[in-house]
């Protein structure tokens, strides 16, 4: 089990890293660290590899808003139900169910604002259970998924030291 | 008026500027090196220690502190250190020092008098022969052995003559080599200690990084607590160098010597690294296990590796250091270094600099980040082929 979490770190850190130095790390063989990893697949505890980008440089165009979802359940229809419909769209990045306020928190992206308040308008706000959105729109990213945007600091450490 | 080169001190002219010297120059003046030279955390302090700094100084405290330390920062130390069963009394056997090195020095001046021999096992940390010198004391060095994972044995010391030390200096985890020592390795030293009876500086500020098993002061071994003054401090364990912040634990008699010298010399440590440090023992220890893990990591993808290109590199357990052999056909570690740096631009420290015996191999600190770790031994992997087919 600690041997899965430890691996769990070392792809979060770097998921592009080779099965060789992810084995180094953890002190086993290849082959180990190659079946920990499918059992992890298999499991669904991983599911998928990613790249973290920054858009602002990537030199396309890109918007994200945040957008907060109020629904009104009924006996027929739950939380699962609206969140199977809401995740089928390819412009839903992320989709959660939250405490507080209002009921799911979703991250949609587009190539522009009217983009993505065209599809919030057009397609998640008329769903019948929505009551309510509130769209927040993005307007710099300054750290994603644990990395941080901005130029890191300098390493100012003697070069060599006793 | 005199050149103020014959001005100096005896003791000045006779103080070798230290082996690193030349390999810190090296990398100084090259760009894109990739330094495993690095002797202290690539971490920053923990974030709850800086903000205690910060704290300290919005509150106004800039004045000193007693010469001892803060109390309540020795009441900290004092319970902090029964992790490793060290009882300690804050009043009377614990003084906090300007980094580990000042009480390394407080101690060699307060029992090493001219002509006094102490024991220091090669290969070693660079500032202990020269701090027995500056006490006028004699190094007998004592040459540990690769064969033995450059671990302290019975024999080594005897061999050494160390039997006619006033002290003998202990370093584990050690810096070069990042050997440990067992309870059962040390249960040896201190047979021979008692027997000669010598005292011990034990400098144990690596305790906190020990991957395979838990650290062991040799103060807590029968007969030690009262000829053994223990050194550590926060540099390491908490990444804090620049606070420069260390501690001493020891016999009253011992301590109240030291502090005597200290309040002269120094008067008291950085106010505001003891609010720090007092935050580190607070509420750290989280932070510091997960350094320990990264170095962890780093410290078993760096031995394989080397491992692996055919450089012998034994299991090194503490510290974040690990100390290979130059590769087959090079016998001569600093000409290795130097080849390195300057044809691959890899600055690493050849271990002929820490003592004769660490001559052929190399001191390789893993304190960088993994992408850092991974270039350079794809680097000196480089290096290594290279000069094989050549």
């Amino acid at each position: 089990m600690e041997a899965k979490r430890e691996l769990l770190d070392l792809l979060l850190s770097d998921a592009r890293q080779s099965t060789e130095d992810i084995a180094r790390q953890l002190g086993t063989d290849a082959a180990t660290a190659e079946n920990l990893i499918d059992e992890l697949e298999s499991e669904g505890a991983i599911r998928g590899y990613q790249a973290v980008v920054d858009w602002d440089r990537a030199d396309e165009d890109h918007v994200r808003a945040e957008v907060e979802l109020n629904v009104e359940l009924d006996r027929e229809t739950g939380y699962e139900e609206i969140a199977r419909r809401i995740a089928k769209y390819p412009e839903v990045s992320s989709l959660r169910l939250i405490s507080g306020s209002y009921d799911f928190a979703v991250d949609v992206e587009g190539e522009s604002m009217h983009d993505v308040s065209r599809f919030v308008s057009e397609q998640i706000a008329p769903i019948p259970e929505v009551t309510q959105t509130v769209t927040h729109f993005v307007m710099t990213t300054y750290k994603e998924r644990g990395v941080y945007f901005g130029d890191g600091d300098d390493d100012d450490r003697l070069a060599v030291s006793p | 008026m005199t050149e103020l080169t014959d001005r100096l001190s005896e003791r000045a002219r006779d103080t070798p500027p230290s082996g690193i010297r030349r390999f810190f120059e090296l990398a100084e003046e090259m760009d894109d090196i990739v330094s495993l030279g690095v002797g202290e955390p690539d971490f920053s302090a923990p974030w709850a220690a800086r903000t205690a700094a910060i704290d300290s100084l919005e509150r106004g405290r800039t004045s000193y502190t007693a010469n001892r330390g803060r109390r309540d920062l020795r009441e900290r130390i004092a319970s902090h250190v029964t992790r490793y069963d060290l009882s300690y009394d804050p009043d009377e056997e614990i003084l906090v020092t300007t980094g580990a090195s000042e009480a390394v020095d407080l101690a060699m001046r307060a029992l090493v008098d001219p002509g006094d021999a102490v024991a220091v096992p090669q290969p070693s940390y660079i500032s202990y022969g020269p701090t027995v010198s500056f006490s006028g004391g004699d190094v007998i060095s004592v040459e540990t052995h690769a064969e033995n994972d450059f671990v302290l044995t019975y024999e080594d010391l005897e061999r050494s003559g160390a039997a006619d030390a006033e002290a003998l200096v202990l370093c584990y985890p050690n810096n070069p080599t990042g050997a440990v020592m067992t309870r059962e390795e040390l249960a040896e030293v201190a047979e021979f200690v008692r027997e000669h009876d010598l005292l011990v500086l034990s400098d144990e500020i690596y305790a906190a990084l020990r991957y395979e098993d838990e650290h062991v002061s040799i103060a807590t071994l029968p007969g030690m607590r009262e000829r053994t003054v223990v050194f550590n401090g926060f540099s390491k364990a908490y990444a804090m160098t620049g606070m420069r912040l260390g501690y001493a634990l020891g016999p009253a008699e011992v301590i109240d010597a030291m502090n005597r010298i200290h309040q002269y010399t120094m008067l008291s440590a950085p106010t505001t690294a003891q609010f720090a440090a007092l935050e580190a023992l607070e509420s750290c220890d989280g932070a510091v296990e997960e350094m320990r893990q990264e170095f962890d990591r780093r410290r078993q993808f760096v031995i394989s590796r080397f491992n692996e290109i055919g450089m012998d590199c034994f299991e090194a357990k503490g510290a974040f250091y690990v100390f290979p052999k130059c590769p087959p056909g090079w016998e001569d570690d600093e000409a290795f270094a130097e080849a390195l740096i300057r044809e691959e631009r890899v600055a690493l420290v050849p271990g002929r600099v820490f003592g004769e015996s660490g001559e052929g191999h190399l001191r390789v600190s893993y304190a960088s980040g993994m992408s850092e770790l991974k270039t350079a031994m794809d680097r000196i992997e480089s290096f290594v082929t290279e000069r094989n087919r050549g």
